[in-house]
């Protein structure tokens, strides 16, 4: 069975997602992602055992092929002043954005 | 026939033997871009001229001066008897996903215009190891969202050099355009669902996805972590299989990079393919279309054109000595799409987080009341359309209550899809294949704006490619023929793990028997009139 995406789903993503939409936008993303899920419906019809494991990816990874964990050695960063250059703002080398929301508990 | 025309390994050679200089190769791209590629994209709104609409726009940044700066060490080295690398001299262009250091990366998105890369991604240092140099950074769809090129922030967005009110493919557009319009002889692209090897049919140049792990993704910015490979878009089979050489292998720094040694793939390569089995699957010859009214899947015969190139590419090799096995099934391959709505937009929505302009990138102006409205003004200002759409859709299916339903019953039919193609290249199967020949696109390049809104419809110009992400198999696009509108037509060819030696030999083979081919002598309408 497909869910369809209602505007109240649409307003809740909207918000898990971090964005703030125009109408406009909105309407034709919700249209979107409802037409998508037509297209997503077909897995619906797939006959699965279910025993059929996940793929996480295709290719499988086998010890020898994969990179064993780098040693855990602290080695310092040659450069944090062009990684410091690229923040919108720094002060004294921190980062600084608006505060936090805040709630007052009553 | 100028400098910039000739192919990868005929530069590297003039360049090495001092028969030209690293310094006269450049200059001849650099004086082809200035002849073909118009302005490049950028955010700056403009209304598209008459001109505009007749040039390709394949750089978002040329890096000129900075070319001929590399070329000049590559003279230099050569003059002192050193050795700058098997691709000493040669040219050639990036996809802007990729991080350079101290260049502009944009992943052609408003959120990353104002991005400086500290570091260069590994596939491209190697590049630069070898002697190859960078020309400049390439337009691609916005995060490699899309198959079209169109969705990139930077306009105009590339067209395809063949016939410039068509699109050139994407989402690695700018990287094929500008090897089709001879602007470079290489570029770097990557492909997720078939971003290399469809713009590569479009625009009739050669594409390879390699094995997923094959290239190292360290400094690729992600689309989706378990689908992305980096790969190389080339005029030939041989300048490809010479630039995956040089970017394939291990890398400590990308735990996913395979630790395999990488092959020669220039040996053998002209063997032929006396003995080896071909397959042709009835499943790639039907393509999916959503109905425009009702948004019904419909099932429909490929294109007669395409389905042609196809089989006339299976007769030219079994005429060399191919055994062609019919009747391939690939069962799971129109599921190919609906899996990857749902595993790609889960992958997307986690990569795409970490824009939220605290620490590089955009960061609104607007002022906020707090930091979860900056986290949402940027974020809405800053992507397009379609990051937007893939981190909405991305959160519905990994939701909680839809995850069972969507994203895991999606990771297991991609054990489906993989396990397809397992069986098709068993040594011990029914059908012990060495390569599956496929059509690439269920179209030749579309219009410009004929898709582009359409989510759907859009996605579906990857349904002959998509599958091979899924499985994590190589899959090479090679240049066929040509419609009857003059446009390319591509096949593809696919491979077992690691199997792209034997790729690059199949495709040699049919490369070398269509030489003189009349569709080989044609040239993008942007190149038509020059000698």
């Amino acid at each position: 069975m497909s869910e369809q995406i209602t505007k109240e789903v649409f307003d809740h993503l909207v918000g898990l997602a971090a964005l703030q939409l125009e109408m406009d936008q909105a309407e034709y993303l919700r249209k979107q992602l409802n037409n998508q899920l037509k297209a997503i419906a077909e897995l619906e019809a797939i006959p699965l055992e279910k025993d059929v494991p996940i793929s996480l990816h295709g290719v499988p990874y086998e010890a020898s092929l994969s990179a064993p964990p780098r040693a855990d050695e602290w080695k310092p960063y040659p450069d944090p002043a062009g990684i410091l250059a690229q923040v919108p703002q720094v002060v004294d080398g921190y980062i600084v954005v608006p505060d936090i929301p805040h709630t007052e508990l009553k | 026939m100028e400098i910039c025309d000739l192919n990868a390994l005929d530069l590297a050679r003039l360049v090495r033997s001092r028969q030209t200089s690293a310094v006269e190769v450049v200059k001849s791209c650099l004086e082809r871009v200035a002849q073909v590629d118009g302005r490049p994209g950028s955010l700056e709104q403009k209304p598209l001229s008459d001109e505009d609409k007749k040039r390709v726009h394949a750089f978002i940044t040329l890096a000129g001066e900075n070319a001929l700066r590399q070329a000049q060490r590559v003279d230099r080295m050569l003059a002192a008897g050193e050795d700058p690398g098997v691709l000493a001299g040669v040219p050639f262009t990036v996809k802007d996903i990729f991080c350079v250091q101290d260049t502009l990366t944009t992943a052609a998105s408003k959120i990353l215009a104002n991005f400086t890369a500290p570091y260069t991604a590994t596939p491209v240092q190697r590049m630069q190891d070898a002697g190859a140099i960078l020309l400049g950074k390439v337009n691609l769809d916005e995060f490699t969202y899309g198959s079209s090129n169109e969705s990139s922030a930077y306009q105009p967005s590339p067209r395809n050099p063949w016939n410039t009110d068509r699109v050139p493919g994407g989402s690695s557009g700018g990287s094929a355009a500008s090897v089709a319009a001879g602007e470079a002889p290489l570029s770097l692209g990557t492909d997720t669902a078939g971003s290399i090897r469809q713009p590569a049919a479009f625009c009739g140049v050669v594409g390879v996805k390699p094995t997923y792990g094959r290239v190292s993704r360290y400094g690729l910015i992600a689309f989706a972590s378990s689908l992305d490979c980096p790969g190389p878009v080339a005029r030939d089979v041989k300048d490809a299989a010479a630039m995956l050489a040089v970017i394939a292998g291990s890398d400590e720094r990308d735990s996913t990079a395979a630790r395999l040694a990488v092959p020669d793939y220039l040996e053998g390569i002209e063997e032929g393919v006396k003995g080896l089995r071909i397959g042709l699957s009835p499943d790639y010859f039907r393509i999916t279309y959503p109905d425009p009214a009702s948004g019904e899947l419909l099932s429909q015969p490929l294109p007669e054109e395409i389905a042609r190139a196809v089989t006339e590419a299976a007769e030219k090799l079994s005429a060399l000595g191919a055994e062609i096995v019919e009747g391939v099934p690939m069962p799971n391959t129109r599921f190919g799409i609906p899996a990857f709505f749902v595993i790609s937009r889960v992958e997307a929505a986690s990569n795409l987080h970490r824009y939220d302009g605290v620490k590089y990138g955009l960061r609104s102006e607007v002022p906020t009341a707090d930091l979860k409205e900056m986290y949402k003004i940027t974020r809405n200002q800053g992507f397009g359309l379609q990051p937007k759409l893939r981190i909405l859709m991305g959160m519905f299916v990994s939701a909680a209550q839809y995850s069972e339903q969507y994203y895991r019953r999606a990771l297991q039919v991609r054990t489906l899809i993989r396990q397809d193609f397992e069986a098709i290249f068993d040594p011990a199967g029914a059908y012990r294949l060495d390569a599956l020949l496929t059509p690439t696109t269920p179209t030749t390049a579309f219009k410009m704006g004929a898709l582009y809104g359409d989510s759907v419809l859009m996605q579906y110009a990857d349904q002959l490619t998509v599958s091979a992400n899924h499985a994590g198999v190589p899959g090479i696009s090679l240049p066929a023929g040509l419609d009857d509108e003059g446009l390319p037509i591509g096949i593809q060819l696919l491979g077992a793990d690691y199997a792209e030696k034997t790729l690059f030999r199949v495709a040699r083979a049919y490369e070398m028997a269509t030489q003189e081919a009349d569709w080989r002598k044609q040239k993008p309408e942007v190149l038509r009139g020059r000698s």
